[in-house]
């Protein structure tokens, strides 16, 4: 078949960049080596933060915002999106200098998203949270999501808007073509005029068979999710010192995540918990809100993720072919700059440049350390 | 007896379960100087089959009613206690890894522990009989009403009707009756071509088995009762605004209706799987007994190397054949630990696995003759709720199926079926049976709900107090990206 972009990878990045090409009238292909959602679009913990966001990342971030705050009109789906902020505590003295260090930053920088909150309005603002707390940091603006649903939202939008995607179609060569690749993939043959490379943990791989190799890892970032209790919280709760995300779900339930690894293996696509990390967020979610021990944890969960050594991602086009671009390698917090990662990858394959500063994320960035 | 509440960090055989199988082990690896440690969640040992047996022994007049397969757990029982073994009631294993590490709660907290070899016995539960209305009040497992009489004595006061199909079913039957309680119906949904298609396993298994005759004098003697037995029962709907009223369904042809509070439901037991599937063993769908069982050689023997299976949990036997597998998997772990030479493995093992063989063959006749309807398997009502956790409904899943959506996992995420307190323990065979009837594909290609440890729910606190595992691995990048960054950059 042919097509005019070939997506490889139909996570959350995949069905966003499919979604924004065939919205500029593009014919598009999406190539899904298991199904949309399966690793870390659909098994992230949902948190929509532009907090304590790498520098690079923040122009992406604040535009993903927007579109987040109408993510309806966008997808014609609520996501169960809620903008309820995130806030950064700090459990000692050095962690709220730290938090302070990075607002100043920020006001260097420019950006307002961002403020100092002291002890007091923080207790006020969280309710039940330990007496101990120094104060945090705050983005007011921020919100959570849910993950699977959000990244089948966007497969939805795709789909409707004349994207073909095909689900258990994994890519094994890549061969250059008169206009553009020759993609041989499980039981179909692509001829495409450009590649687009969203496929995650996978990602390194694909950009080997293009002809850019990176040094991509990946972790298992874990995550556990309690019996529900009474509402009682409203922003999504980070961690300074020790790694935490923790947030109340609209159904009552807690979700404790943070990047804390699971032992798993990318090849096999199997992992198992580490309980040495569940317990190090429990003992944290336990010392922050000491009335939340008696309850019940039900379940834990993690999704693979690629992860470059500087902790950023690979968004841009490549550096071996004029026919391809690059948006993998999320490090664990790609879900919510999707919608405008989508955005720029469509503005890369058709103008060649994108509208918000990327040159952080070039995939030729890592030749200086070989 | 070492009965103190605490235990090592590693221990050299750790028996999961103290049923049948797990008392068996206990019994062979105690004789052999295999050093067992046996965590029960239950408080006395016996298992379900067995439950309060320790206690009942004292108590003839309620051993009588229970019968004689019950009292013969008594022994068994004595045996166990005097195994040498250590044995810890109250604690529930949470977790359980490929290398035997395991994941035990208890009174005294929770803790990781290593164990050289493990014997999972977890036994079985009750088979959900998900129907119209089978979540009013007033409606139970029948396993869970004969458990109450087991540990309690409790006898129903009102009438009750027992609706389902199994050999548990006239077992139940006759227990109630001699205890007193009224059966207004027993509605018997055996459907009526199993009889054709397990008949010609009838005189092997009627040779090769005592429980057969012994099962087929209860069903004479519950009959002769005067109890009305209604037969090709389907299409049961329990009625009722905030609890049973009265229970509806078809016989032979016609609709009938039947006003009572209490109605028991039973359709079979199926392994308790959670354990071994977190373990990573595979696991093989059968058709037959309708349900995963792990994959394991005769002796229990799983692909994940320290860990063996026993029992009901790795396929249904009932009590005799979990108490030989249980003898063989400690068999086997005995001489991989050295303590008995393969000839003598060869010895002791021949006339436990040709017993087993006997019991297998009135086991097949069982199977084939209560082997569910497909409506007990995957409910036709739209309304009728598959995950009580979640309140999701079979026409929800089928919404879903027709959506594409291929399997129990995924369907998960649509409409959170199996992600409530019980993980999926209760419901993930109904809905995948209900996705893979609306998909028009076999269970093994629909698959299982992926386990997500903890097995059991553990508390916050227990977890944060989790002893027995180190730090966290080092290297873990630290979210948020926080300010350091700007050295990288």
């Amino acid at each position: 078949m042919k097509a005019d972009v070939a997506v490889i990878g139909g996570g959350i990045h995949g069905c966003s960049a499919a979604l924004n090409l065939a919205r500029r009238g593009l014919k598009v292909v999406v190539l899904e080596k298991d199904h949309v959602g399966r690793h870390a679009s659909g098994a992230n913990a949902g948190g929509v933060r532009t907090l304590l966001r790498h520098e690079a990342e923040v122009p992406l971030a604040l535009a993903s915002r927007a579109i987040w705050h109408d993510i309806e009109s966008e997808l014609g789906d609520d996501c169960r999106y809620h903008t309820v902020g995130q806030l950064a505590v700090a459990e000692t003295d050095a962690g709220l200098d730290e938090l302070r260090a990075r607002d100043a930053r920020m006001h260097d920088l420019g950006y307002s998203h961002e403020e100092l909150i002291n002890a007091d309005e923080l207790k006020a603002l969280v309710p039940g949270i330990a007496a101990t707390v120094r104060g945090g940091l705050m983005a007011r603006e921020d919100g959570a999501a849910s993950p699977y649903h959000t990244t089948l939202a966007f497969r939805r939008a795709a789909l409707a808007t004349g994207v073909d995607i095909h689900e258990g179609c994994r890519v094994e060569t890549l061969a250059p073509a008169a206009k553009g690749w020759r993609v041989a993939a499980t039981g179909i043959e692509v001829e495409a005029g450009f590649i687009v490379n969203t496929a995650g943990a996978w990602g390194g791989h694909i950009a080997g068979l293009i002809g850019d190799p990176v040094p991509l890892s990946y972790f298992l970032p874990m995550m556990m999710v309690t019996a529900r209790v009474e509402p009682f919280l409203k922003p999504v709760i980070i961690g300074t010192e020790r790694p935490l995300s923790f947030k109340q779900m609209l159904n009552g339930t807690l979700v404790i995540g943070g990047g804390r690894p699971a032992i798993g293996d990318r090849d096999t696509m199997t992992y198992r918990p580490d309980f040495a990390g569940l317990k190090a967020s429990a003992e944290t979610v336990r010392d922050l809100f000491p009335m939340l021990g008696d309850v019940p944890v039900v379940r834990s969960w993690a999704g693979i993720e690629g992860i470059f050594a500087d902790e950023i991602p690979v968004i841009g086009p490549s550096r071996a072919s004029s026919n391809a671009v690059h948006a993998f390698g999320f490090c664990g917090h790609g879900f919510q700059l999707a919608p405008i990662v989508g955005r720029l990858v469509a503005e890369l394959v058709m103008q060649g440049k994108a509208s918000l500063p990327i040159a952080a994320f070039a995939v030729d960035r890592f030749d200086t350390t070989e | 007896m070492n009965m103190k509440a605490s235990f090592d960090d590693s221990v050299e055989l750790a028996i999961i379960g103290a049923g049948p199988a797990g008392l068996a082990a206990a019994i062979t690896a105690g004789e052999l100087g295999v050093k067992a440690t046996v965590f029960d969640e239950g408080s006395g040992p016996g298992g379900q089959i067995y439950r309060a047996i320790e206690d009942t022994g004292n108590r003839p007049e309620r051993l009588a009613l229970l019968g004689e397969d019950y009292a013969k757990g008594g022994d068994q029982v004595q045996r166990f206690r005097a195994s040498g073994c250590r044995y810890l009631p109250g604690h529930g294993v949470f977790d359980i890894a490929p290398d035997g590490g395991l994941g035990v709660n208890g009174p005294d907290g929770a803790r990781w522990i290593a164990a050289r070899r493990v014997i999972i016995a977890p036994g079985a539960m009750e088979r959900p009989v998900p129907l119209p209305g089978w979540t009013l009040p007033g409606v139970m497992g029948a396993g869970a009403a004969q458990t109450l009489l087991k540990s309690s004595g409790l006898v129903p006061s009102t009438p009750v009707v027992l609706a389902g199909s199994g050999p548990l079913v006239v077992l139940i039957a006759r227990q109630l009756l001699a205890a007193g309680a009224r059966i207004a119906a027993v509605l018997d949904t055996t459907p009526r071509a199993n009889f054709m298609n397990a008949a010609p396993l009838l005189p092997s298994a009627y040779v090769a088995g005592n429980d057969l005759r012994k099962g087929l004098r209860w069903l004479r003697e519950v009959k002769r009762s005067g109890t009305a037995w209604h037969k090709g029962v389907s299409r049961i709907r329990i009625e009722g605004d905030e609890a049973v009223e009265a229970i509806s369904f078809s016989a032979g042809g016609r609709s009938q209706r039947i006003a009572c509070r209490l109605v028991l439901l039973h359709e079979g037991v199926i392994p308790n799987v959670q354990l071994s599937m977190a373990a990573g063993i595979e696991h093989d769908f059968d058709d037959t007994q309708w349900c995963w069982r792990p994959r394991a050689d005769a002796f229990g023997r799983t692909g994940v190397e320290p860990i063996l299976v026993a029992g009901d949990g790795a396929g249904i036997g009932g009590a005799d054949l979990a108490a030989d597998a249980g003898h063989l998997a400690a068999l086997a772990v005995a001489a991989d630990l050295g303590r008995l030479a393969a000839g003598d493995l060869e010895t002791r093992s021949r006339p436990i696995l040709a017993r087993m063989r006997a019991g297998r063959r009135v086991r097949r006749f069982l199977d084939c003759l209560y082997r569910p309807h497909q409506e007990v398997l995957a409910p036709p009502d739209d309304e009728t709720m598959v995950c009580r956790c979640e309140e999701v409904t079979a026409g929800e899943l089928r919404r879903v199926a027709a959506m594409g959506c291929p399997g129990p996992n995924q369907a998960k995420a649509f409409t959170r079926c199996g992600m409530g307190p019980c993980q999926g323990r209760m419901c993930g065979l109904t809905a995948a049976a209900v996705l893979a009837s609306a998909g028009g594909r076999s269970m093994a290609e629909v698959g299982h709900l992926r386990i997500r440890p903890p097995v059991k729910p553990i508390t916050v606190g227990e977890l944060a107090g989790l002893a027995g595992v180190g730090e966290p691995p080092a290297g873990a990048p630290p979210m948020p990206t926080g300010p350091k960054d700007e050295e990288d950059a």
